[in-house]
């Protein structure tokens, strides 16, 4: 271990976060800037008769109105992966056009886009826009999607369904496992539909420069390289190398800024019609109306069971909602991310998950923190519970018979799971020991049962979760065959200046992770240079070569690689130089400490003098090039599998049914640790967005397909003052195959949590017959379960 | 979030202000601490021509004792309600319904006038306004009246205010025993259900917010008192009862008895 990495050093980026002074997309005033504002249809469903924009076009300070019949309607932007249908047939992919044409399909799908000199003439000019609509029925719930005489969202298929997928094991042996188990426990419920809720909304500006014919984009993306190359050559047909994609300070994601969406395009072409910068910032109730919203799957399932409580089998029919279009990733979450964890961390024998995603007149439904993963891990961790419940089983207990045994991936093989995958690493039972153990799991019992008979209205109850989840995306060719329309590998570029400082750019995106402070860690100690001799670059396609951005707890894992590959070069070549400098051979030197010694003496020269003369080489090695800068492409052998257990104490009101939580235990593994201060941080976050989920937050669309969660006079986020002080703790199993060790910590929190909390309600109520409760938890919810 | 375009005024006095509001009729709103009317104009649900700000006008921020009364002007933040001493003293369950209301930024700029005079069926000052029979005094083109708290809330975000009327201070009889229960809605953090009890001896008087259009006196809960909290059953007799995705009618009715036993029996 060096001298930074293990260690918990503050985040160098929180200076100027924490001073107002972090560079947002919305932050920039671009000389001539103009602004956009949509006008966004009030209906779900509904046909555009006519559009009038007359009105709009004399009003003050518009510079122009866009519908689709100008140009702009021949556009839309593409979806990234392909899932075709069980029979073969190929994933229906509809057209998602930058302005809706003939038809609305969702609520807030733009309309029109007036441009003005400013936001306030912009927004009173989009009042001006006269639109006639015929609205028609529509539907929001994707298994009444899937019903017979369901409103159609695209009238040239015969049914709503976008894909229909599979995975695991023949479904008839599943059924004859199940059909002979001593115990089935049955489970029906929605993971409902959350709304990502990133602290800074989405933000666009375009800048086309008519002279050189080059646009710069600035834009609030998790993704800016893919951004570039869908926008070019998928959607507007300009040359890429043209284009300038930059996101420098974002605010935050969670997977709803990893995706191409159409304002970000429209903008893009706006200002090339208009010759000046064109900005559009969405305001919250857009964002709640057109961000790409999360979960929203309804399952039933069975899990059967020997008579000792081991796991025989898991069957899970799923619809998926996909929303009126197919966002970026959309096909990937319920198949790919989701059903490849169906192994969980146990030895299931036999699994089978069958998926419809239908469309819904809804907006899209994509990859949300953990994305496909908590809504495995959600069913594994409520059925096994249940399960156990059912069959007067502890919860700890039926999961210490079930777990996958320890394997290290290099003395023991990887896990092959039922579900395609093959697991790098764990010890599953090493966190659940350590988890009951910070809990107090048996004196907490003791505790329950007091405090259910000292008659003062208060249940309490306990949650476990123990989950796994796969990270570090993605293996190129693995997931090319699966459907990824892009590679997933990541780019490191490493550049040494003269004086022996170093610029390190990365394909992967900072928006709330702290890159610029980890990746420096690291890279210092593998130079063994001060930290503050390295910068960090990132979010500019003009600055770093190219890039698969952050999402899936990729950048470190992937990022992180990339980088050591080319530090790796840097070493190798400044050796050789060295070598000539000290007048020894390569093979008689070691690197430590920033410089290169000749074993046994005490003949060295330093990293910085090798970076000199690398760029001065007046006295250098024959035939090898000048310079010290390399760039690596580091395309994974496998995913990461991250784990951990999570666990929930909770006090139930019995007379109100509000739901305390009053500790948090998570004991995660995460694999090698680069900086624990921000694993925690990571941890801390996914556990309140995961406890959000679990208690309050949902998205509802009434039977109109009106969303009436819209605002957060309606939707729930958590606060401080939800949340228990969380404890934390971790094991230690490195990944076998990336040069860190790493696995990942970006999404574990909001995986883990959720079946914790929602298991240690049930577990409070399971004296009264309890045995499942819809999420979110509201007090409305639990109190009616216990009248039931 | 962008409003549409208005004047605005900065009112100096109670008198200039109901000039100005007689001047202007609808068009006009009055702006106080501006945390109920500025968000609906940001999302275009009410689009005054002309704002009058009377946040400025000094006379309406005092807080004083009259005799068996405490009279508090309409301008008085949360904030300043919450803290301040001669309320802690009589009219503990008022600085307590003050401390729930929002966060910290809302308590500091929102005022007990503006909060009356927007009548927001789920707002927490109505049910102690109601509870400790309060009146409100209102000042308008043809002179001052009083208004008794049970005759002025008339519907959500309906008040017996006129046109031309303003709040001015709200005259609180002391309150020796008294408190107020909430059932706090998860994102608003208004009250699902807010229940302001103020007993005097054998008799106890109960406003109830957030369970109906309009915060109401439970009658059928203070006849039926007789010094037990059985009486917290009327809680919702003869009253219709609001239904949303937090707590549809019948969950509510439920929290309604269960906060107004608890007020009860504090």
């Amino acid at each position: 271990m060096g001298a930074f990495v293990g260690k918990p050093i503050k985040r160098r980026e929180d200076a100027r976060f924490l001073k107002g002074a972090g560079k947002y997309t919305d932050d920039l005033k671009l000389h001539g800037m103009t602004q956009l504002a949509f006008v966004r249809s009030p209906f779900a469903h509904a046909k555009i008769l006519s559009v009038d924009t007359s009105k709009a076009l004399q009003a003050k300070g518009v510079v122009a109105v866009y519908t689709a019949a100008d140009g702009c309607g021949e556009f839309g932007v593409p979806c990234g992966w392909q899932v075709d249908f069980k029979n073969g047939e190929t994933m229906r992919e509809p057209v998602h056009p930058l302005l809706a044409k003939d038809k609305i399909r969702h609520v807030g799908e733009a309309v029109a886009a007036v441009v003005a000199e400013t936001l306030e003439e912009a927004r009173d000019a989009a009042e001006l826009v006269e639109v006639d609509y015929d609205p028609l029925p529509a539907v929001t719930d994707p298994e009444k999607a899937m019903s017979k005489d369901a409103p159609l969202v695209h009238d040239q298929w015969e049914d709503n369904a976008a894909f229909d997928w599979c995975i695991g094991n023949d479904r008839a042996e599943v059924e004859a496992a199940l059909a002979g188990a001593h115990h089935v426990t049955e489970m029906e419920f929605r993971n409902q539909r959350l709304a990502p809720n990133a602290i800074e909304p989405r933000s666009y500006i375009s800048d086309y420069d008519v002279n050189a014919d080059k646009w710069t984009l600035y834009t609030s993306t998790q993704n800016p390289h893919l951004i570039r190359l869908l926008l070019c050559a998928f959607v507007l047909g300009i040359p890429e190398h043209k284009v300038r994609v930059v996101s420098h300070d974002v605010g935050g994601g969670f997977g709803s800024k990893i995706y191409h969406y159409t304002e970000e395009a429209l903008v893009t072409w706006i200002s090339r019609e208009i010759g000046r910068p064109v900005k559009w910032t969405a305001d919250r109730s857009e964002a709640f109306l057109t961000d790409a919203h999360g979960r929203d799957h309804m399952v039933r399932a069975k899990m059967g069971f020997d008579k000792e409580g081991k796991i025989l089998g898991i069957l899970s029919d799923e619809y998926c909602a996909m929303g009126a279009y197919l966002s970026t990733f959309a096909p990937a979450v319920p198949t790919y991310l989701h059903g490849t964890l169906f192994q969980g961390v146990y030895t299931t024998p036999l699994i089978h998950l069958n998926v419809t995603a239908p469309f819904t007149h809804t907006v899209p439904v994509d990859a949300y923190r953990g994305a496909g993963r908590p809504e495995a891990t959600y069913l594994l961790e409520r059925i096994i519970s249940k399960g156990a419940q059912e069959m007067g089983i502890d919860a700890a207990e039926i999961r210490f018979k079930n777990f996958i045994p320890p394997f290290d991936g290099v003395n023991q093989e990887g896990y092959q799971t039922q579900v395609a995958l093959q697991y790098d690493s764990g010890n599953y039972e090493a966190t659940l020991k350590r988890g009951l153990e910070m809990l107090g799991y048996e004196d907490f019992r003791k505790e329950q049962e007091k405090a259910r008979n000292n008659g003062n209205g208060k249940l309490l109850g306990v949650g476990i979760s123990t989950y796994i989840e796969g990270c570090g995306i993605a293996p190129s060719a693995v997931v090319g065959a699966l459907g990824a329309r892009a590679g997933l590998y990541e780019v490191g570029q490493v550049r040494v200046q003269p004086t022996g400082k170093v610029s390190v750019y990365t394909g992967a995106h900072s928006h709330g992770q702290g890159h610029e402070t980890v990746f420096a860690q690291f890279v210092a100690d593998a130079l063994g240079i001060p930290m503050d001799d390295v910068e960090i670059e990132h979010g500019d396609t003009e600055q770093v070569a190219f890039g698969m951005g952050t999402y899936g707890s990729r950048s470190l894992a992937v990022g992180g690689s990339a980088i050591i590959k080319s530090i790796e070069k840097i070493l190798e070549k400044g050796a050789k130089i060295a070598a000539h400098k000290l007048e020894a051979s390569e093979a008689d030197l070691e690197y430590a400490d920033g410089k290169w010694t000749v074993k046994g003496t005490d003949k060295s020269i330093s990293f910085g003098d090798v970076s000199l003369t690398a760029y001065v080489p007046h006295d250098y090695p024959e035939g090898l090039e000048p310079g010290l800068d390399f760039s690596s492409f580091y395309d994974p052998t496998n995913f990461t599998y991250p784990f951990g257990t999570h666990i929930a104490v909770v006090e139930v009101d019995k007379e109100t049914g509000k739901v305390d939580l009053k500790r948090f235990v998570a004991c995660d593994d995460v694999g090698n640790v680069m900086n624990p201060m921000i694993v925690d941080g990571q941890i801390h976050g996914g556990i309140a967005q995961g406890v959000g989920q679990a208690l309050l937050e949902e998205v509802i669309y009434d039977d109109q397909g009106q969303m009436i969660s819209g605002s957060y006079m309606d939707y729930a986020l958590p606060r401080a003052d939800d949340l228990p002080m969380i404890e934390t703790d971790r094991t230690v199993t490195p990944c076998p195959h990336n040069p860190l060790g790493v696995k990942g910590a970006g999404e574990a929190g909001a995986i883990g949590s959720t079946p914790a909390v929602v298991n240690a309600v049930v577990d409070a109520l399971s004296h009264l017959g309890v045995t499942d409760i819809q999420m979110p938890l509201t007090p409305q919810r639990v109190w009616k379960a216990m009248q039931n | 979030m962008i409003p549409s375009k208005f004047d605005y005024i900065k009112a100096s006095s109670v008198d200039q202000a109901i000039e100005l509001l007689d001047q202007h009729g609808w068009e006009a709103k009055i702006l106080a601490g501006g945390h109920s009317l500025i968000p609906a104009m940001k999302l275009r649900l009410n689009n005054p021509s002309i704002l009058i700000d009377i946040s400025g006008i000094g006379e309406l921020n005092s807080i004083t004792e009259q005799g068996d009364e405490i009279h508090i002007g309409a301008n008085c933040t949360h904030k300043a309600i919450a803290n301040s001493d001669l309320v802690q003293k009589h009219l503990g369950l008022l600085a307590d319904a003050a401390n729930t209301i929002g966060d910290i930024q809302i308590r500091n700029r929102g005022t007990l006038g503006g909060s009356l005079a927007h009548a927001d069926p789920s707002a927490d000052y109505p049910a102690v306004v109601l509870a400790c029979d309060a009146t409100i005094e209102v000042q308008g083109k043809n002179g001052v009246r009083s208004v008794a708290a049970t005759d002025f809330f008339q519907g959500t975000f309906t008040t017996a205010l006129e046109g031309d009327e303003i709040i001015t201070s709200i005259r609180f009889p002391k309150v020796s025993q008294g408190n107020y229960q909430k059932f706090y809605q998860s994102a608003s953090r208004f009250a699902v259900v807010g229940v302001a009890v103020v007993k005097d001896g054998n008799d106890v008087r109960v406003g109830v917010t957030g369970v109906s259009d309009a915060p109401y006196r439970a009658t059928a809960v203070e006849e039926a008192y007789t010094g037990n909290a059985d009486a917290a059953e009327h809680a919702v007799d003869g009253v219709e009862v609001m239904s949303d995705h937090f707590a549809d009618s019948d969950y509510r009715a439920h929290l309604a008895r269960v906060f107004v036993r608890r007020a009860l029996e504090a």
